[in-house]
């Protein structure tokens, strides 16, 4: 049985006198315990709104959730706040993209993270504080004894987001949802956290989901990788199946239009053109057709269907690319 | 290229910028220097594109300003075109910055929301009085925006009406319709998704072949220097390290700072990343106010040896056939002489006043 099991999400958000707008349509996947899924898309794309979903924490007010988050078989979106507020940080760990924001800045690291043992694991403050120490040491942050009484603005932005790191598994927990983890970090930095992070993964055999902008960063890390386009999965594929044979016309595009290290160099990048502002309703159509090369009369006849692939994967196109990606 | 490549446009020498860190209630003591740059000097040939890499906090943003005198460089010389621009004054700097203007990252804070695109294009033009003839100017208007990709009736709007791709056309075009010889481009795409990137990014390389602009290119995205800059300089705590033509430093880099940089990109190709190596940096960048002695990377480096690395500055020196490269071991690193070691992460702060911390010492190397 998967561990987590999203089943047709929806997430509508409607203010007074606007239209509603659905930022998340329908979106269904599923993550095996262990495993480690990305979301993958540009910003607008729903995204970061999926995994608020999944945590419980959009407010309550102003939008509209639908469908099912089964995880250990029940369903999260059915859970009373005070069940759900039990299981957050317990069962489901989560890292932001924003350490400082994400961190209180009046209360020490050490505090921080002894409160998540606290509140899940029933520890006393000594206890907890010892863990905590633990805790930081694991996640590579050097003097934990020190940073334990230190408050974030005090530590650099890399040693934040260990400090996030260490908060969201302090009570190991089964999933592990990071949102964009490390877009606001230097490349150098980045490749600390992300070694950190795929180490701790294959460690506690904690799940993962990832959502980033950054193909490269799915490249190295994900098994599975679902691409996000206006509110839908429009592809979802293997790591090695997708980026060596991409199917979808905006997962084709993405990849060319990414200046590589590695590519030779003056080539023209293949530019996707438009912008999502040209996108139209998903019920008149496919929503990326207006900026899309391979565009054929049916897809401005209704929404085309996530439809299973020979690969394992699933594909939403009427006219997928079929060339493969030149290797450099 | 429509203009040939002959001589250099910009020369920095040895420039410096340092802030003073100020301390006291009645009155302002200074207590020390943030030294974002520190002794740089670089080339900029005509029509060519220089691309300046480095992380957040190295100086790139800095020197780039500086080069502009948007802020002023504490020491140094800076050659515009064969004049001393550090030494123009009043009227005159103003006139001289008519040839080199300025992209900024984030088009949405850098165009005043209250302008409409007409007088936000308009308004360098009447300020190097080159706005006289109406009918030139509204001709002038519609020409640079069409260059960029917007059309005329753009002119009306305000830059909320635009999205973020948009935006930095209309910054482009602010930049254009001057007829700049340099263009210091801070960040251009780091703000705009990827799909938008690769649309902004061919239009520079396009106006460029056109117009036979000269560029420089700041961004930390090394994927982005590569795929447009003829040659690329890394910095690394307001110094340069390396300097190559693009192909030669990302085929062979040098400088273990670079190495190691490079090494950090992710590539979008799940083959790559199984295969390739990383070199793993310890710790943080550390402090410019405090900056270490010796070579300012040697705290982090794997490569670094006793004594010399902590004592003496490199020098930025010809290693290889136009490749400069500040590091004393760089030929030795390159023919495989000096193993990589182990380095224990220090504790950087990122508040580190002046004063001199517990920083700054002397890696064991085995």
């Amino acid at each position: 049985m998967s561990l987590l099991d999203v089943r047709d999400l929806s997430v509508v958000f409607q203010r007074r006198g606007e239209r509603p707008f659905t930022a998340v349509d329908e979106v269904s996947f599923s993550v095996e315990p262990g495993q480690t899924v990305g979301l993958v898309g540009e910003s607008g794309c729903g995204k970061s709104v999926t995994s608020l979903a999944i945590m419980g924490l959009l407010p309550r007010r102003g939008n509209k959730v639908s469908g099912q988050v089964m995880f250990d078989g029940a369903d999260l979106l059915a859970l009373r706040p005070d069940d759900m507020r039990d299981r957050r940080g317990r069962d489901i760990g989560m890292i932001f993209q924003d350490p400082l924001s994400s961190l209180n800045p009046v209360v020490p690291i050490g505090t921080q993270v002894a409160e998540v043992l606290e509140r899940h694991r029933g520890m006393d403050r000594k206890a907890a504080l010892k863990e905590a120490r633990e805790l930081l040491d694991a996640v590579g942050i050097p003097d934990p004894n020190r940073r334990l009484k230190e408050y974030p603005h005090q530590i650099s932005g890399g040693m934040r987001q260990r400090a996030l790191i260490a908060i969201a598994l302090a009570c190991k927990p089964r999933l592990l949802i990071a949102d964009e983890p490390t877009t606001a970090l230097d490349v150098t930095i980045q490749a600390q956290i992300l070694t950190l992070l795929k180490q701790l993964v294959d460690e506690t055999g904690t799940a993962l989901i990832m959502i980033t902008h950054d193909l490269g960063v799915v490249a190295g890390l994900c098994d599975t990788v679902n691409v996000l386009y206006g509110g839908k999965v429009v592809e979802r594929a293997a790591r090695h199946e997708l980026f060596a044979r991409p199917r979808h016309p905006y997962t084709h595009g993405l990849l060319n239009s990414v200046p590589r290290l590695d590519s030779p160099r003056g080539e023209r990048l293949h530019a996707i053109r438009g912008s999502v502002a040209d996108n139209i309703p998903w019920v008149e159509g496919c929503a990326f057709a207006p900026r899309c090369d391979n565009v054929v009369d049916a897809c401005l006849e209704g929404t085309p269907p996530l439809e299973p692939t020979a690969t394992g994967g699933d594909l939403r196109c009427n006219n997928p690319v079929t060339e493969e990606v030149a290797v450099p | 290229m429509t203009e040939e490549r002959t001589g250099p446009l910009v020369e920095l020498r040895d420039v410096k910028v340092h802030f003073p860190i100020k301390s006291g209630v009645l009155i302002d003591r200074t207590v020390g220097y943030v030294y974002a740059v520190d002794g740089v000097s670089l080339s900029i040939n005509k029509g060519e594109t220089y691309g300046l890499v480095g992380e957040s906090g190295c100086g790139k943003s800095t020197l780039g300003r500086g080069l502009l005198r948007l802020v002023e460089p504490t020491d140094g010389e800076i050659v515009f075109d064969g004049t001393d621009v550090r030494s123009l004054k009043g009227e005159a700097m103003r006139k001289a910055r008519r040839r080199m203007q300025m992209i900024f990252q984030d088009p949405l804070s850098s165009l005043d929301p209250r302008q409409s695109v007409e007088s936000l294009l308009v308004e360098g033009l009447k300020a190097h009085g080159l706005a006289r003839d109406k009918a030139a100017t509204a001709r002038k208007l519609r020409d640079t925006l069409a260059a960029v990709g917007l059309p005329a009736s753009a002119l009306s709007k305000y830059p909320h009406e635009f999205s973020g791709g948009q935006r930095q056309r209309i910054g482009i075009a602010r930049a254009l319709v001057l007829d700049p010889d340099l263009i210091v481009a801070d960040e251009p795409v780091s703000a705009l998704d990827v799909s938008i990137q690769a649309q902004v990014l061919n239009l520079m390389e396009d106006i460029q072949n056109e117009l036979g602009l000269t560029y420089l290119i700041i961004a930390h995205d090394l994927a982005v220097v590569r795929h447009i800059a003829d040659t690329v300089g890394v910095m690394y705590l307001g110094g340069l390290v390396e300097e190559a033509s693009s192909d030669d430093l990302y085929r062979e880099p040098m400088h273990p700072y670079t190495r190691a940089l490079m090494s950090a990109v992710p590539v979008p190709d799940p083959q790559v990343e199984d295969r390739r190596e990383r070199i793993l940096l310890a710790g943080d960048l550390p402090s410019p106010t405090n900056p270490p002695a010796g070579c300012r990377f040697h705290t982090r480096c794997p490569w670094a040896q006793p004594k010399r690395c902590a004592d003496e500055r490199p020098a930025l020196r010809e290693v290889l056939d136009g490749h400069r490269v500040a590091c004393h071991y760089a030929e030795d690193i390159a023919a495989g002489r000096i193993r990589p070691h182990e380095v224990e992460p220090e504790l950087v702060r990122p508040d580190d006043g002046a004063a001199p911390g517990d920083t700054g010492e002397l890696i064991p190397t085995p």
